[in-house]
């Protein structure tokens, strides 16, 4: 099943997935990373492995996107 | 549906060992920064061609000088701006690697105007790719040649103002109007629809580039959150706000169906090409040339420098010796370095001859100095090398107590040369130069007399009397016993 997967410690909370994301499954946390930013995370349904998100993310190695 | 995964790029390191801190997975970009979205654009169409291998990166000044942290590819860094110029020099000499000059607004727009605008016209066979985000990030928000009409910055604090400042230059138009370019288009990454377009045309550039096609330019409009003081989730507004309106997104020039691939490197000249043009006599071999094989071999690289005061016709010594060495199929290179004055001023000229190409015409370490005069003398002997060689007109230098203690220290070779006499009994000062050449002809018997006869009936084809002249001096320096001085 597709799914993506975020790794929270290298997230930097700019949002950018969460827009780019049609479903709208993912949503920025309430909780903070180390460094110190609310970061993405997956709802855990709903994704359907467009990619989205794992091209508009900034960081390299943040997203994961398995389908 | 097939497995598909999308995850970090191959053609990034595994772990960022350059990046200094402890957190080397992660990138050195602010939150909501664009390059780290291109960075994996041009990543993925790297590896998917299969050019990751025989990639090399060219980034100059700005947030653009991490791309080595990152690509897991060949990278040069270039002093600020010049990267279009040292991408030239990586693709000619290595005309089968694929180049990215992956430069800022600040860097390309400003410092480096120069250097791009002469690249795109020479039609360089590279992929530049110009992170435009209007403001200078890495520095702290300067106000960049891109940056808006009333765009508030730390150097704009009341806004751009096209009277002081001019107008946001529009760098895809300008290269656009040029002839050599093959695709120039501006694009962005401020949502998911232009960062797939943003994709396609890397793809393209980078096709473009393999099919020898040509210069490439895209120009993509990126976020700089931190500088244009938004949050990174209002960068998109801001972006469509301020810069699209006035950066139109387009492809402006698309010429690759016609283009015929790029002719870079040209094949080097053959040596009886390059006689032919300075109308040189021609020697088949460097043992065709009158039977005489006593003639010694340039085996290594060796450099002259060649000084004394203008009108002395150290110059034009520094030529001929070139001239002698090309006709004798060795590789040469020649600067001079003259004042302003014709004569009576100090010149100089580096030469190199060798069995080689040479790389760099520059001569600082010396293996065989010519001089003139006294100053000339003084000032070049101690960038002589040890067991060098010194020739120098002691017709008119006595004195050599200022330089004795290098030369016995470095275990060099003083030559005194009577070359002003010499010239002066034939009635010509001008032969100084030429009874010098004589005489470093029988020292240095690389060359022969006669090849600078042939040489010299060439030259002054016109002037009889002149060349007559020549040969005499050149004997007279030549027969002139060896003075091995002193030392």
């Amino acid at each position: 099943m597709s799914h993506v997967v975020i790794k929270k410690e290298l997230c930097k909370g700019c949002s950018f997935c969460i827009k780019a994301c049609p479903k709208s499954v993912l949503s920025l946390s309430s909780d903070i990373n180390n460094r110190g930013f609310n970061y993405a995370e997956y709802a855990g349904e709903g994704c359907t492995g467009c990619g989205f998100c794992f091209y508009s993310c900034p960081e390299l190695d943040a997203i994961e996107v398995y389908s | 549906m097939g497995n598909k995964i999308l995850k970090k790029s191959e053609a990034f390191y595994d772990v960022f060992f350059r990046k200094p801190g402890d957190e080397k997975k992660s990138t050195t970009y602010c939150a909501g920064c664009g390059h780290g979205i291109i960075h994996k654009l041009i990543a993925e169409a790297i590896t998917d061609l299969g050019m990751t291998e025989k990639t090399t990166f060219v980034s100059p000044v700005g947030c653009s000088v991490f791309a080595y942290y990152y690509f897991k590819t060949g990278n040069v860094e270039a002093a600020h701006g010049r990267a279009p110029a040292v991408a030239t020099a990586v693709k000619r000499s290595h005309p089968d690697s694929y180049v990215i000059c992956y430069q800022g607004d600040g860097d390309l727009a400003a410092i480096g105007t120069a250097e791009i605008l002469h690249a795109a016209n020479r039609g360089e066979n590279i992929t530049v790719i110009f992170v435009n985000n209007a403001i200078y990030g890495m520095t702290g928000g300067q106000m960049a040649p891109t940056s808006l009409l009333n765009q508030k910055t730390a150097t704009s604090p009341f806004g751009r103002d096209e009277a002081e400042e001019g107008y946001p230059l529009r760098m895809s138009e300008i290269i656009a109007t040029l002839d050599a370019p093959v695709l120039v288009a501006r694009t962005s990454v401020h949502d998911i629809k232009n960062i797939m377009q943003t994709r396609k045309l890397i793809r393209k550039a980078l096709n473009a580039q393999k099919d020898k096609k040509g210069f490439s330019f895209i120009e993509i409009l990126s976020q700089c959150p931190t500088n244009w003081k938004v949050k990174p989730e209002d960068a998109q507004e801001w972006m469509e706000k301020n810069m699209l309106p006035y950066y139109k997104r387009e492809v402006f020039k698309d010429i690759l169906d016609q283009a015929a691939p790029v002719p870079h490197p040209k094949p080097r000249k053959e040596i009886a090409e390059i006689v032919e043009l300075l109308a040189l006599p021609e020697f088949k071999t460097r043992k065709d040339n009158g039977g005489e094989t006593t003639l010694k071999t340039i085996r290594r690289e060796t450099k002259f420098k060649i000084a004394g005061f203008g009108g002395q016709g150290v110059l034009s010594l520094g030529a001929f010796l070139c001239e002698l060495a090309i006709v004798n199929h060795y590789h040469s290179t020649w600067i001079p370095s003259y004042g302003p004055e014709m004569r009576g001023g100090t010149a100089n000229c580096s030469v190199i001859l060798s069995p080689e190409e040479i790389a760099s015409p520059v001569v600082q370490e010396i293996d065989i100095l010519v001089a003139f005069n006294h100053p000339s003398l003084v000032k070049f002997h101690s960038n002589v090398k040890e067991e060098g060689l010194i020739f120098y007109n002691n017709s008119i230098i006595n004195d050599l107590s200022e330089i004795m203690p290098y030369v016995r220290r470095k275990k060099i070779q003083l030559i005194g040369v009577d070359a002003s006499n010499a010239a002066d009994s034939l009635g010509d000062p001008r032969m100084v130069n030429v009874a010098m050449l004589g005489h470093m002809i029988k020292v240095y018997p690389y060359f022969q007399l006669q090849q600078a006869d042939l040489l010299l009936e060439k030259k002054f084809s016109t002037k009889p009397r002149l060349v007559e002249l020549n040969k005499q001096a050149l004997r007279r320096g030549f027969e002139q016993d060896e003075m091995e001085n002193i030392v």
